[in-house]
């Protein structure tokens, strides 16, 4: 592969299926530049009415958590049961707000 | 010539223009040069053929004698079609393609953009419908314009060829006859000079952004309105219409 | 030691049918039979684009055509999912692709056979889809996350695909004398190389002990293969085609069709790259990446023009 030819960057392609919802992570295309990774996600992801507003992010742009940090990243919160509705007893009767 | 007649003629130009174009981007299938553009390009067909059969459904029903879309799309040959000259430009290479959409989608994007407000409220809906595919499809075209006008040296040379080369087919998109004069004074069809202005100042824009020169206007083909072609349409056509012919008696 | 514990706990998850993620640990023989299986997969979504391909401008009737054109906008599309997840195993398209055209990497055989009446259009939608369906429902649950999201959206696209498939095989087969004929005759071409699709038998098979193990794979060949043919038997019966099969026969006790052996001479000459299209199908996909270079090496050019502008700016 010659660094004048290649398939472009990948772009992380988010959609939203309805106004009022969040952007979900639909997949990803190939493009060299935003405009181009736009239109390629529009093409390729919403060809179903899938949606009604695309994101489109460069790969290089997402910053993820790795797996040797999830003991300390997501375990510190599985004891903190207080942070649940359920955790608290309601008196007999009462009704939720 | 009726108004009927020409309301007639007036659907099949539209149609058939699509139907051309739309069966010209379908070869690209397979063919683009990246994965994405071939979903798009496919994407473009889907939307030109579309826009077909809901022109020659159209004029089949005006027409009274139960023709069908498929009728009218298998059933005619190359002298009873009336797509513009430039749809039925080959492919070529991408750029080429890329040059004769932008030209045609700028076309199509300004005459249904004035068609919305046709008096046939079929032309109406079917201008407002398709305005808003062909939008996407300039958008397309031009940015592709851009980026292949002022990419590298070869490719801005490719695409300066293909304005040069495909110019002689832009004349034909704007002529008028009596059905068109017929059809204006209705306030049905309209004035292609019209039409013309809008394209002018599109072309000149993007060409401007995509640093390609205006080729000057000299000699124009012309023989839409009379369905005179190029020699490539009989071989859209026949490809087209092959089992049509081959088994007259069968239905798929 | 490191490693066999990680294996272990690999292992773990696997059996507790957790999905590994790219990031996460993976020993390499997993990771190279997914670099291998799923670019496979892509690389055959897009080389099938080619025998579908071949009939879009002759297609009989404008509703046909735009369905069989959405139809093959998916395998684009699907092939286009596929190699996104495959990307996420740390190679990229491009190497994929060379894999391709080098000959390294493969792609399914079925499309090395061609495509050569209308009613093979249905022929491949009914039963080359079919195939791919059954095998495609089975690995939503691959333990790969990457990949099994993709074929969560490819199963839920191609629902329609059967279906166009068996409608035009229906409409022939129900259709005048020739067109019968030329149903029948697309069924004897497509009915053994479908069979063939799901690959070697279990024991025959090199890779099928590591990707059940490791749930990659799901169902082994032979167990999807009787799927797909229980199935697609009582379709033919229905329009009344007549698969090409002498040992075929309904069993009443056990409620199940018995059937013939496949001829797998000819599936490992057509592996072989002795295929009446293989060379046709390499040639063509070899030609549409060359000739699009100076496209790409344009938009490339643009982008980083754009980008030094900015930095001016």
């Amino acid at each position: 592969m010659s660094n004048t030819d290649h398939q472009g960057d990948v772009w992380e392609v988010f959609i939203q299926s309805k106004p009022g919802l969040p952007h979900k992570h639909a997949g990803s295309v190939h493009a060299t530049d935003k405009e181009m990774a736009l239109q390629n996600a529009r093409d390729m992801y919403t060809r179903r009415q899938e949606g009604t507003c695309i994101w489109v992010v460069p790969l290089q742009a997402i910053v993820s958590s790795m797996p040797e940090d999830s003991e300390s990243f997501f375990e510190p919160s599985d004891d903190k049961i207080y942070r649940h509705p359920t955790h608290y007893i309601m008196p007999e009767g009462a009704k939720n707000i | 010539m009726d108004k009927k007649e020409a309301l007639i003629n007036y659907c099949l130009r539209l149609g058939d223009t699509s139907l051309i174009l739309g069966q010209r981007m379908a070869e690209w299938c397979s063919n683009g040069p990246i994965l994405e553009e071939d979903i798009a390009m496919t994407n473009l067909a889907l939307d030109l053929i579309g826009q077909a059969r809901t022109m020659l459904t159209y004029a089949g029903e005006l027409e009274g004698n139960g023709r069908s879309e498929d009728d009218l799309a298998y059933g005619r040959e190359e002298r009873e079609y009336y797509n513009t000259l430039l749809s039925e430009r080959p492919n070529g290479h991408f750029g080429e393609t890329i040059s004769r959409n932008f030209l045609h989608d700028a076309y199509l994007y300004h005459l249904y953009a004035a068609l919305k407000n046709s008096k046939d409220e079929m032309i109406a809906a079917h201008a407002a419908k398709s305005l808003k595919e062909v939008t996407y499809h300039l958008r397309h075209s031009s940015e592709w314009m851009v980026r292949l006008g002022d990419g590298t040296e070869e490719s801005h040379n490719k695409v300066q060829q293909a304005i040069n080369d495909l110019w002689e087919y832009t004349g034909d998109l704007f002529e008028m006859n009596e059905v068109d004069n017929l059809l204006i004074n209705e306030g049905i069809a309209v004035d292609m000079n019209t039409v013309k202005q809008a394209w002018d100042n599109t072309v000149n824009e993007v060409l401007t952004r995509a640093a390609i020169q205006r080729p000057e206007d000299a000699y124009m083909h012309s023989g839409r309105l009379n369905a005179v072609h190029s020699e490539y349409l009989g071989h859209i056509i026949a490809e087209m219409q092959f089992l049509h012919r081959a088994y007259p008696d069968a239905t798929w | 030691m490191e490693d066999i514990k990680k294996l272990e706990e690999f292992q773990a998850k696997i059996d507790a049918d957790l999905k590994i993620e790219p990031k996460d640990w993976m020993p390499e023989e997993y990771r190279t039979h997914l670099q291998r299986q799923i670019s496979q997969h892509a690389h055959s979504e897009v080389i099938g684009m080619q025998p579908e391909g071949n009939w879009i401008s002759r297609a009989p009737s404008l509703r046909s055509k735009v369905v069989l054109l959405a139809k093959i906008q998916d395998e684009a599309g699907h092939g286009q999912y596929l190699y996104s997840a495959a990307e996420t195993l740390g190679k990229s398209r491009d190497e994929y692709l060379e894999e391709l055209h080098s000959g390294k990497a493969k792609y399914s055989s079925i499309f090395n056979y061609p495509t050569l009446t209308w009613a093979d259009i249905g022929a491949v939608g009914w039963l080359v889809d079919g195939a791919a369906i059954v095998n495609q429902v089975s690995l939503q649950r691959t333990s790969y996350g990457p990949y099994s999201r993709a074929m969560v959206r490819i199963c839920k696209e191609e629902s329609f695909h059967q279906r166009q498939g068996y409608e035009i095989m229906a409409t022939c087969a129900l259709g005048t004398p020739e067109q019968k004929k030329m149903a029948q005759d697309a069924l004897n071409r497509f009915w053994w190389p479908s069979l063939m699709m799901f690959g070697p038998h279990d024991s025959e098979s090199a890779h099928t002990a590591n990707a059940m193990k490791w749930r990659i794979k799901r169902e082994t060949n032979d167990e999807l293969r009787d799927k797909f043919i229980q199935k697609t038997v009582q379709q033919a019966e229905v329009i009344g085609l007549t698969v090409p099969d002498p040992d075929l026969k309904w069993n009443e006790a056990d409620g199940r069709y018995e059937y013939g052996e496949i001829n797998w001479d000819e599936f490992w000459n057509v592996v072989k790259g002795n295929g009446p299209c293989n060379k046709q199908r390499m040639r063509h996909h070899i030609k549409a990446h060359e000739d699009g270079t100076w496209v790409r090496e344009a938009a490339i050019a643009y982008a980083e023009k754009q980008k030094s502008k900015q930095l001016v700016a």
